[in-house]
């Protein structure tokens, strides 16, 4: 019907399948995200590290190109999980970057102007709310971390053969599983916040204290102590034990307690286990659902 | 003390029992905090337009938050075109549209672009989601500035823009919660005229939520009066106005005191209220003919008659009056 038909009319046209509506949320704030040049400048930097990762991997398979370099890059930097597993650490600090400038005004402007009303008196639950906004994140760090590593390893293996392939899957499942764990670590916590604080800047401060100010302490415990249990405060330390655990080289390590004679007491460890970390993590995503349930409602009812 | 409101049944309502009730209060109750808002609302709402209505802390704005899912009911249910409210909550909310009481937008966003997401979170395919934003900004008059962002529009602006948003998706109940909220007078009639037109148009029901009886009675049919979350009347406006005594006002020239006595000897009240008026209270069986008569036999001049009937505000100070603890 054209504009110029005044009247109000029923829509009796299609509906869209309903499972696929929380996307809506994500393809309408990627418009708004991609309309800052600086961002889209600081995205597509973003991308650099993963570069410099394929040319390596080429370099790595180039005689010729090796030949003309004069250097043994095979012995140099071995493609192996070390080689996936420092490049999914680097892109992590990259996507951690990105949320904080994308995931602090996703529910906090809508908060801020009272606008879940407008989306929860629809056919559109808050779960699927959440899962929106949750997209807008996961989806863009998910283009910068495991995504494009997958594809690397997949130019890995073909350039070096299926045996190798076969051999170093584990190494796909731990580009993927830790990269999941870290985005969806930061999208739930940048949700959370968002849903606490209404002011974007405010918000991003909160997000970045959340993962510095707590590092420090852990570190003075670490310090204070001669212990690494002050790394289970830390989110940073928590992920980088978490990826070390999938990548395989993470090692416990123990401090041996002496008497005043130097005589070895007892051994202990001064790593926390592996599955520590992984608890923490767990309750950290735990309480960020638990608040977006509190918070993410169409009104707060004062009682 | 009663624990439900029986709502009086108007004859008008009467006509429309063959068709499914707007919305169906099955003992409707919500409680925040131990504190009960609204209490076991019971009845069955048909009108087209039906006008909600009460003191400030009735629960109006509760019952529609209620209906719309926001909060969930304590005891009892309802029911929107025969569907639960606690159930279909989905379903029901696909049918409805919703104007929310206090300012709602996303900043930085354009009207066309905030009315088409709300569209398509609607459930329309994004083409005819632009299509229909675009015909409901021009619908409501906002035709000029749909691309500007809704955080630039003046107050009016804005209601009108949520006025869009909520009919976008053409839904076939809509809920208006205080429309006309800080307009100024041509803001608001241009406010009534778009209810009065969605109304008339037969394609939506609406629920309009005032505390302004002037809206309430150029929009609806029906009004629902609650105080204390308690439903104390449901009518039809013209039934009860036509229901309700005839008041007439004489203005006369001659002597009053003989007229008033032959209008009570034919068992109507009067009251003589100097400046040469006269009100009298129509009995049955007593046409304007008569009073003419009497006058002429009294040699009385009748210059001026007026009808008084029960405005709105009558009837709501009386359901005030007549409910629990008064007004």
């Amino acid at each position: 019907m054209a504009v110029f038909e005044h009247t109000y009319r029923n829509y009796a046209g299609p509906l869209t399948p309903e499972w696929s509506r929380f996307l809506i949320i994500p393809r309408h704030a990627f418009r708004d995200v991609f309309k800052s040049k600086l961002f889209t400048a600081f995205f597509a930097l973003c991308f650099i590290p993963l570069l410099v990762e394929a040319v390596m991997i080429y370099l790595h398979h180039n005689v010729n190109a090796l030949g003309v370099l004069q250097v043994n890059i095979r012995e140099l930097i071995p493609i192996d999980a070390t080689f996936f597993q420092t490049f999914v650490n680097l892109q992590s600090g990259f996507a951690f970057f990105v949320t904080l400038l994308v995931g602090p005004p996703l529910v906090s402007r809508d908060l801020r102007n009272n606008a879940l009303p407008l989306y929860l008196c629809r056919p559109f639950s808050r779960t699927e709310y959440v899962a929106g906004k949750m997209a807008v994140v996961l989806l863009l760090l998910s283009l910068m971390t495991w995504i494009p590593q997958l594809l690397l390893f997949l130019f890995q293996s073909y350039l070096e053969g299926a045996r190798w392939m076969i051999d170093n899957l584990w190494i796909a499942s731990a580009i993927f599983i830790g990269s999941v764990v870290w985005i969806l670590l930061l999208a739930l916590l940048s949700q959370a916040i968002s849903a606490l604080v209404k002011w974007r800047v405010v918000a991003s401060g909160v997000l970045l204290g959340l993962f510095f100010i707590p590092s420090v302490f852990g570190e003075i415990v670490n310090q204070l102590f001669r212990t690494r249990w002050g790394n289970l405060i830390s989110l940073g330390a928590l992920m980088r034990t978490v990826t070390a655990g999938l990548f395989g080289t993470f090692q416990a390590t123990t401090t041996f307690v002496t008497d005043f004679d130097g005589q070895v007491v007892r051994r202990v460890l001064s790593e926390p286990p592996l599955w520590c970390s992984w608890l923490v993590l767990f309750f950290v995503c735990a309480l960020c659902l638990a608040i977006l349930s509190a918070k993410v409602k169409a009104y707060e009812v004062v009682k | 003390m009663a624990t439900a409101a029986a709502i009086p049944t108007a004859p008008a309502i009467q006509d429309r029992r063959n068709f499914a009730p707007v919305v169906d209060l099955d003992g409707l109750s919500v409680t925040f905090g131990g504190r009960p808002i609204l209490k076991e609302l019971r009845g069955e709402l048909r009108g087209r337009a039906i006008g909600l209505l009460g003191p400030n802390g009735a629960g109006k704005t509760t019952l529609i938050h209620t209906l719309l899912g926001f909060h969930s009911p304590s005891s009892g249910t309802a029911h929107i075109f025969g569907k639960d409210i606690i159930t279909d909550a989905k379903q029901i909310r696909a049918l409805i549209g919703y104007m929310p009481e206090r300012d709602a937008f996303i900043a930085k966003m354009s009207a066309v672009h905030l009315v088409r997401l709300m569209a398509e979170l609607s459930g329309l395919p994004p083409e005819a989601a632009l299509e229909r934003a675009h015909e409901a900004l021009f619908y409501v008059g906002l035709g000029e500035a749909r691309y500007r962002g809704v955080d630039t529009y003046s107050l009016g602006m804005k209601q009108l823009a949520k006025l869009a948003q909520a009919i976008v998706h053409g839904p076939k109940l809509i809920f208006l919660d205080e429309p006309t909220n800080g307009l100024d007078p041509p803001a608001r009639a241009r406010m009534i005229r778009l209810i009065r037109e969605i109304r008339d148009s037969g394609q939506a029901n609406i629920v309009l939520s005032s505390h302004l009886l002037r809206d309430v009675e150029e929009c609806c049919e029906e009004i629902l009066i609650l105080k204390d979350g308690r439903i104390v009347t449901y009518c039809n406006l013209e039934e009860e106005r036509k229901a309700n005594r005839k008041f007439l006002v004489l203005e006369t020239r001659g002597d009053q005191t003989k007229f008033a006595e032959a209008v009570s000897a034919l068992g109507c009240e009067y009251a003589l209220t100097g400046d040469h008026r006269v009100k009298i209270v129509l009995q049955e069986g007593i046409e304007v003919r008569d009073l003419y008569r009497i006058a002429a036999d009294q040699q009385m001049q009748i210059r001026r008659l007026s009808y008084k009937r029960d405005s709105l505000e009558d009837i709501f100070l009386k359901a005030m009056e007549n409910s629990h603890g008064g007004f």
